[in-house]
Formats: structure tokens, C-alpha cells, sequence
């Protein structure tokens, strides 16, 4: 029994950390362009297609991260600038709609091309058996790119210039603009990131569970209860809050039926967003 | 009064065509247009009026059509008092509700009714009791007390012109009211509105019941018309953007312009549905659509008419 | 008196914004209050209209502890106020912003009896030629104006004018002086903060000074003004008080 429940707890840390990359992604958009980016999901799943077909031409997913995670950032700031720039500054409605219109194309399109059949990627990388406990391969690497990533990000973030900018825009965009910061780059970049991030977590997903072009929409909606429980807006709250959740989902479900799991996190969605609107760990990039 | 009197002509002409040709089609259309019209009206008056983007607001007529299929199916409920009573309960929902979530603001309050609506919907697949995943379908013999099933469709019909009468008579009103002015002072400047005296959060709530109450009565009639529920199709988070959608796409705030929206919307889907060329590709087109609106015609159809012809301004609510 | 501010402290985490601060406004009166920026004023005046509550202290207004009652009960006991920072209701008209002040101002009215009292209120403050425009459309100035002509329709006892001169040029500065005299003389009392000096020792009955949060000085205009403790904590010139006093 004890068995089961560290094996579980193991699978919700590795999947977590990769749930955390997607939901930071989201979390850099808000804080940095006050938008909640309602085309994640579509972009998660996205990323998992574009890792299916690099698998399919015989490149490690991956090997395939850089190059999944450089497409994100050109989408991401094509998307700015078609559906955002002209927006950034209305009232937020204009901007809900306008990532979630990206969406409906993406996922129109996708189901058009792809239609709504589920595709695996079938990769095998071993796995590690410790004890009585096995943990699948594909969710260790995952876990580990998704640690790589978001220190990655970090170090962008607080040791180079362009990410302090990006942090300056976060915290008060006329100011940083006084301070002769190209707000109008800043916001591009941190969007290409913030679609970069959920690409990558989208690939790492889909090397794990099967999927179809509709699939983003739940991970997209466990980003958004990430993100609450760590503070819209906080990188490293949205790290802890996905490994929260993941844990939480995956012990969960050893007591009641995985169905009910997204009543519980929106439960969970709602409840923290009542008593502590800026998150459990609500802060500032 | 103008205005109110040529909208409600306008839905009676519309609704009356297919009682007179008994267009079996032709009913089937206006039924899912007078639909979209009530339920565009009811989320402008949370959005347009009040400014709170409900993006889940299509739970209310999930609950609804659930509580008055249920009603119907295992006590024999009418489907009348049926309705009324699906509608005060979505009502009561989002009294409740309200008075907890909308205290929230802005994309706060956006992404909690979307919560809403996935955990509702996760909770009714898991219920066995109203049928869990799969739903519930009417015994056949219900429709027998209406005189048969195509009665029952025709019933449905009327109370579903009655209905959206009923709404744009109440957006008319509200818009008109003292209330109506209270709410849309919310919308500009919450924190102004709140030291001009009016009372805020009893205002938000009100017209987050009022909001939910029509969308209740009409998943009613929706459902008892369809013949069966299930929770995939009561709280399809697209249908909530497709309301989202209508009142952008006509002009919130107005009351003409939810109406105008939802016309145009079901003509254009329609269109893009029957079309073989743009058939798989509709929704990617409905996305380009409302990219374009929010881009360069924020204020809908009817802001762009009254900025272009502002004569029109005082025809057009 | 119809204004009690009792020992009010309000603090924002570590900081005491408002300490220990009491005054009384008489009724009828122009009291003033001036003070460097961050000195407490308008934490002053969210304490009062009710948008913060004190941690410490008591509001009376019309002989009743107003402490703590949500804003929109102050407003309609009688309390109107202005915004420092306008808060015009954009895509609302201009006649419509000031009939929400006198639909759930203290006279509670219903729409048409708002719409009349919107309408001679506009001409009192010269917006009338205005009333269909929509309120994002006017200018700083007309914002002014409208912010004050929508406190004024809810027909307050009390009102509270933040910072009304700023961002005037002198001829505007001028005549909306004139309109605060003319409120006056119509029987409200009036409690306002300025920065602007010479205007606001012109028009005062009394003037109470804030620094860092608490009261330092209170008296007749010429007396702050000449108050080395005011001069010292407000300004640190005592020249460029003498020539301000002096106009």
C-alpha cells in the first residue's frame, strides 16, 4: 500500500514539474501583459503535434525541445502582433477574446487536418525501478527538462538584461517605457516565451499520454488553477502550485474517480481564488 | 417605448412565419435563432450592462434544462411550471454564487466561471443519479400527455418565442431603469459607483440572477424539445463563447444589438455549417470572425452603425 | 458641527498612513486641508466616504457613528466626494454621470426627478451645453467640473472636494473658485484637500495640516500659514510661504 502512494506521489512531482512549465508560461503572459492567455491550451497542444511529427521524421522529442521551443517564441510573437498589439490596452475582454479566437483557428484547423482521433507518440526510454516502485523513463526526462527550463528561464530572467526589462514591464510598463525599455519588444518576447513554454510542455505531455488536437484544453485549465494557487503573475509560485496539483492529483485518484478530478481542482480553482485572489504564494516576477 | 415596440415586432414577424407556412425546417432554424437572441440578451445584461465577462455563463442553462428534465421525467411536471421552476433555480444559483464570486474582478471573475462551469459539469458526469456521462433520455411516454411528440415540438416552439419576447422586454426595461443606470455606473468605475451611493455588490448580484434566470428557462425547453440531456452538450464551454460572441459581434450594452449579433451569428454559421468548402473549417472561420470583431469593431455591428450614422443614435438602444 | 473625526489611525501594513488624526468640521464652513504629499490626506478623506475602514478612531457625521458603514451608505446619509485621480463614467453621458449622483445620492430620486436635478446642476457648474456628450470625451478641466457636479446632485450635507484645483490653468482655477463659494453659499458644508496654496487659504474658514499622517497645525489661515512647524514639515521655505500668504 505504502507502495502505491509513493509511487504516486513520484508521478505527481515529475508530472507537476511539467503541468508547473506550462502554467508558467501563463503566469509570465499575465504578469507581464495583464492578458490571460485563453489560446494556451491550443498551443499545448500544438506543441504535442509539432513533437509527434519531429518523432515521426526520426527525431528524438527530445532532442526536438529547442527546436519546439523556438518555434513557440516566433508563433508566439506572430500572434502578438496580429491579435494583441493593437488590444494590449482595452479593457480585458478585448483581449479574452482575442487569445481565445487564436484558439478556436488553431483548433479548428487542427481538427480539420488532424481530426479529433487520438495519436501517442511511441517512445521507450526504460524505466527506473527502485524497490517495488517502477517510474516510467518518459516521466523522469520529462520532469528533468522541465527543471532544466524553467532555470533556464531564471537565469534569463535575473541575469540578463533583456529579462530584467522584461521584469521592469511586469512591474509598471510606463515606467519601464520612460526608462527607454521597448516596451512594445518586451511584450512580444515575453509572449513568444510564454507560447514557447506551453509547446514544450505540450511535447512533454505528449510523450507520456496519448493525445489529440482538443487535449490542451485540460491542461490548459489546470494551468489556470496552477497559477491562482501561486499567484497569478509568480514564476516560481506557479513551479510549487504545479507540483501542488500534481500531487494532489495523483493521490486523489487512488480514493475516488479520476472524473471527479476536475471538480475537485475547480473547487480548489474557485475556493483560493475567493479567500486569497493573489494566490496562495501571490508575489511579483 | 419606439424602439422596444419595432424589436418586439420584429421577433413576432420572425416568429410567426413558420407557425404560418408549418415549415418543419424553417421552424427548426428560428427556434435555434430565437434561442441564441434570448440567451445573448441574458449575458448582455452580466456583460454589456454590468461589465462582469461571465465566460461560463452557459452553466445556468445546463442547470436548468437538468432540473426541469429531471422534474419532468420522474415526478410528470408540466413542462411549463417545469420551466418557471428551472429558471428560478438558476436564478438562485447564481444569487448564491454571485454573492461569493463576484467579488472578484475582471479576469479574476472571467476564469471563476469558467471553474464553475467545469466543476458542475464534472460533477453531474459523475453522478449516476441524473445519469453521469452518458445522460438521460425521456421516456417515451412523456410526450404523449403533450399529444405527441410533434405537439410537444411545436409547444416548445411558442414557449420559446415567449420567452425571448420576455427577455428583450426585461433588457428594454432594465436598460431603461434606475437599476439599469446603477448597473452600468458598476461597469465604467465599480470604485466611483460605489461612493455615489450605489449599493454594488446588490446590484452585481441581481443582475447576475437576472442574467441567469432566462438561460435556466431555456436549456428547459431546449432539452425537453431534444428528448435528452447529458452533461457534454448542457455545459459545452463553446456555447458559452458562442453567447460571448453574439453580444460582441451585435454590440453590447444595447439591446438591439445581442439581437442583431445573434441573427447574424446563426446566419453566418448556417452558412459556413451547409457550405462543403467551409464546413470542417467553421470553427476556424467563427475565429478569424471574432478576431476581427475585437480588433477593429469593438463596439459590434450597432456602435459602428451609430458611429457612421449618428441620426440613428436615438432609434437604437 | 456636522463632521466628528475622532482619534482615526489607519495603516497599511507597517505604515501609519493616518495617526491619532481628530478634528471637527463645523457646519457650514470651509475647512481646508493641506500637507506634503503622502502626508495622509486622501486616506483621510477613503476613511471618511468609507471605501477604508480605521483601525482606531470614529467617524461621527450628523450625530451618528458612520464608522465602518459601507460607501454607499455614507453617500446617502449625505457625504459627497470628489476624486483626486477624475473617475468620469466613460461611455455614459455627461447628464447621465451626474444623474447617478442624484438617483443614489441622499435624496435617493427616481430617474426623471434625477434627470431635473442633473440638468439645473450642470448649468451650476456651465456643463450643460455638454449634458449629451459622453463623459470620456470631455477634457481634464470639464472633468473637474463633473465630478463635482455629480457629488452636487446627490444633494450632500457634506462634501468632500479632493484636490479640485489641480491641473487648472489660473483662469479656470478662478472660476472654479467662484463655484466652490457658490456651494458654500447654498448651505453645503465643504471639507477639501489642496495643494494649491494661495487658493486654498483664500477660500478657508479653517485649515488643519497634516504631516506623515498626523495633525500638526490647526487654526485660521493666517496662523498655519505662519506656524513654524507648518512651515517647517510642509513646505521647509519659509520665503515661499510668506510670498504665497502674501497674494
Amino acid at each position: 500500500m505504502l507502495d502505491v502512494w509513493i509511487d504516486s506521489i513520484i508521478s505527481g512531482i515529475l508530472l507537476g514539474l511539467v503541468y508547473g512549465l506550462a502554467a508558467i508560461g501563463l503566469s509570465l503572459i499575465w504578469g507581464v501583459m495583464k492578458v490571460i492567455n485563453l489560446s494556451h491550451g491550443a498551443f499545448i497542444a500544438l506543441g504535442m503535434f509539432t513533437a509527434y511529427f519531429l518523432f515521426a521524421f526520426g527525431l528524438n522529442p527530445y532532442l526536438g525541445v529547442p527546436i519546439i521551443f523556438a518555434l513557440g517564441i516566433i508563433l508566439g510573437i506572430a500572434v502578438y502582433f496580429v491579435a494583441l498589439h493593437r488590444i494590449i490596452d482595452a479593457p480585458e475582454l478585448s483581449t479574452l477574446l482575442s487569445t481565445f479566437s487564436i484558439s478556436l483557428f488553431i483548433i479548428g484547423l487542427g481538427t480539420f487536418v488532424w481530426t479529433t482521433i487520438p495519436y501517442a507518440i511511441d517512445i521507450h526510454v526504460g524505466s527506473i525501478s527502485i524497490g517495488n516502485i517502477t517510474i516510467l523513463g518518459t516521466k523522469v526526462i520529462a520532469g528533468i527538462v522541465s527543471i532544466i527550463l524553467t532555470i533556464l528561464l531564471y537565469i534569463f530572467l535575473y541575469r540578463t538584461k533583456t529579462g530584467k526589462a522584461v521584469r521592469a514591464v511586469s512591474m509598471n510598463r510606463v515606467a519601464a517605457e520612460l526608462m527607454g525599455i521597448n516596451t512594445t519588444r518586451i511584450l512580444a518576447l515575453s509572449f513568444g516565451i510564454g507560447i514557447a513554454l506551453a509547446m514544450t510542455a505540450g511535447a512533454l505531455i505528449a510523450t507520456i499520454f496519448p493525445f489529440t488536437i482538443l487535449s490542451g484544453g485540460v491542461y490548459e485549465l489546470k494551468s489556470f488553477v496552477i497559477c491562482v494557487l501561486g499567484g497569478l503573475g509568480s514564476p516560481i509560485g506557479a513551479l510549487v502550485g504545479g507540483l501542488i496539483l500534481g500531487i494532489i492529483e495523483n493521490v486523489i485518484t487512488l480514493q475516488i474517480p479520476t472524473g471527479l478530478v476536475p471538480f475537485i481542482e475547480f473547487t480548489i480553482l474557485v475556493a483560493v481564488l475567493l479567500i486569497k485572489p493573489s494566490g496562495l504564494l501571490g508575489g511579483e516576477v | 417605448m419606439k424602439s422596444l415596440s419595432w424589436l418586439i415586432g420584429l421577433l413576432i414577424v420572425i416568429g410567426a412565419i413558420p407557425m404560418i407556412t408549418h415549415d418543419v425546417t424553417l421552424r427548426e432554424t428560428v427556434f435555434i435563432i430565437l434561442m441564441y437572441i434570448a440567451l445573448a440578451e441574458s449575458l448582455n445584461i452580466i456583460l454589456g450592462y454590468t461589465g462582469y465577462v461571465s465566460f461560463g455563463h452557459i452553466v445556468f442553462y445546463g442547470i436548468g434544462g437538468y432540473v426541469a428534465f429531471l422534474m419532468i421525467q420522474n415526478y410528470g411536471l408540466n413542462i411549463i411550471p417545469a420551466m418557471i421552476l428551472a429558471g428560478l433555480f438558476s436564478a438562485l444559483v447564481a444569487y448564491c454564487l454571485g454573492l461569493a464570486i463576484l467579488r472578484l474582478r475582471g479576469a479574476y471573475f472571467a476564469i471563476a466561471t469558467i471553474g464553475v462551469n467545469e466543476a458542475v459539469k464534472a460533477l453531474i458526469t459523475n453522478l449516476e443519479q441524473v445519469g453521469g456521462a452518458e445522460g438521460i433520455y425521456f421516456n417515451i411516454k412523456v410526450y404523449s400527455a403533450y399529444g405527441g411528440a410533434e405537439h410537444a415540438i411545436w409547444l416548445s416552439y411558442y414557449l420559446m418565442l415567449a420567452v425571448t419576447i420576455a427577455v428583450v422586454i426585461v433588457s428594454w426595461f432594465v436598460k431603461k431603469s434606475k437599476f439599469g443606470l446603477g448597473l452600468m455606473a458598476i461597469r465604467e468605475d465599480e470604485d466611483a459607483a460605489i461612493t455615489l451611493g450605489v449599493n454594488t455588490s446588490k446590484y452585481k448580484t441581481l443582475a447576475y440572477a437576472l442574467s441567469a434566470l432566462f438561460p435556466g428557462m431555456i436549456g428547459a425547453i431546449f432539452f425537453f424539445k431534444n428528448g435528452n440531456i447529458e452533461p457534454e452538450s448542457a455545459f459545452h464551454l463553446t456555447k458559452s463563447i458562442e453567447m460571448i460572441f453574439m453580444v460582441m459581434l451585435g454590440g453590447f450594452g444595447t439591446v438591439t444589438g445581442p439581437m442583431i449579433g445573434a441573427i447574424v451569428y446563426e446566419r453566418i454559421r448556417g452558412f459556413l455549417i451547409v457550405s462543403e468548402m467551409f464546413k470542417a473549417l467553421h470553427i476556424a472561420i467563427s475565429g478569424i470572425i471574432l478576431l476581427l470583431i475585437v480588433l477593429f469593431m469593438p463596439r459590434g455591428i450597432i456602435g459602428f452603425v451609430r458611429d457612421k450614422i449618428p441620426a440613428l443614435r436615438r432609434f437604437v438602444e | 458641527m456636522i463632521l466628528k473625526v475622532e482619534n482615526i489611525t489607519k495603516r497599511f501594513g507597517g505604515l501609519v498612513a493616518v495617526n491619532n488624526v481628530s478634528f471637527e468640521v463645523n457646519e457650514k464652513e470651509i475647512l481646508g486641508i493641506i500637507g506634503p504629499n503622502g502626508a495622509g490626506k486622501t486616506t483621510l478623506f477613503n476613511v471618511i466616504s468609507g471605501i477604508y475602514k480605521p483601525e482606531k478612531g470614529k467617524v461621527i457625521f450628523d450625530g451618528k457613528d458612520i464608522t465602518g458603514l459601507p460607501p454607499f451608505k455614507i453617500a446617502r446619509l449625505g457625504i459627497a466626494r470628489t476624486h483626486q485621480i477624475v473617475k468620469p463614467l466613460n461611455e455614459l453621458t455627461v447628464k447621465e454621470n451626474v444623474m447617478v449622483g442624484a438617483c443614489f445620492g441622499r435624496e435617493y430620486l427616481d430617474l426623471d426627478s434625477a434627470e431635473k436635478v442633473a440638468e439645473d446642476v450642470l448649468k451650476f457648474v456651465g456643463l450643460y451645453e455638454k449634458a449629451d456628450l459622453l463623459a470620456g470625451k470631455l477634457n481634464v478641466p470639464e472633468k473637474k467640473r463633473l465630478e463635482l457636479a455629480r457629488a452636487l446632485a446627490s444633494k450632500p450635507k457634506l462634501i468632500l472636494l479632493d484636490e479640485v484645483l489641480a491641473g487648472l490653468n489660473p483662469v479656470e482655477v478662478m472660476e472654479m473658485v467662484e463655484v466652490i463659494k457658490k456651494i458654500r453659499e447654498s448651505g453645503v458644508t465643504i471639507l477639501m484637500i489642496e495643494h494649491l496654496m494661495h487658493a486654498i487659504m483664500q477660500i478657508s474658514d479653517r485649515i488643519i495640516v497634516l504631516d506623515y499622517g498626523q495633525k500638526i497645525a490647526e487654526g485660521k489661515p493666517e496662523d498655519v500659514a505662519n506656524d513654524p512647524k507648518v512651515i517647517e514639515a510642509y513646505l521647509g521655505d519659509p520665503e515661499l510661504v510668506l510670498k504665497l500668504t502674501k497674494r
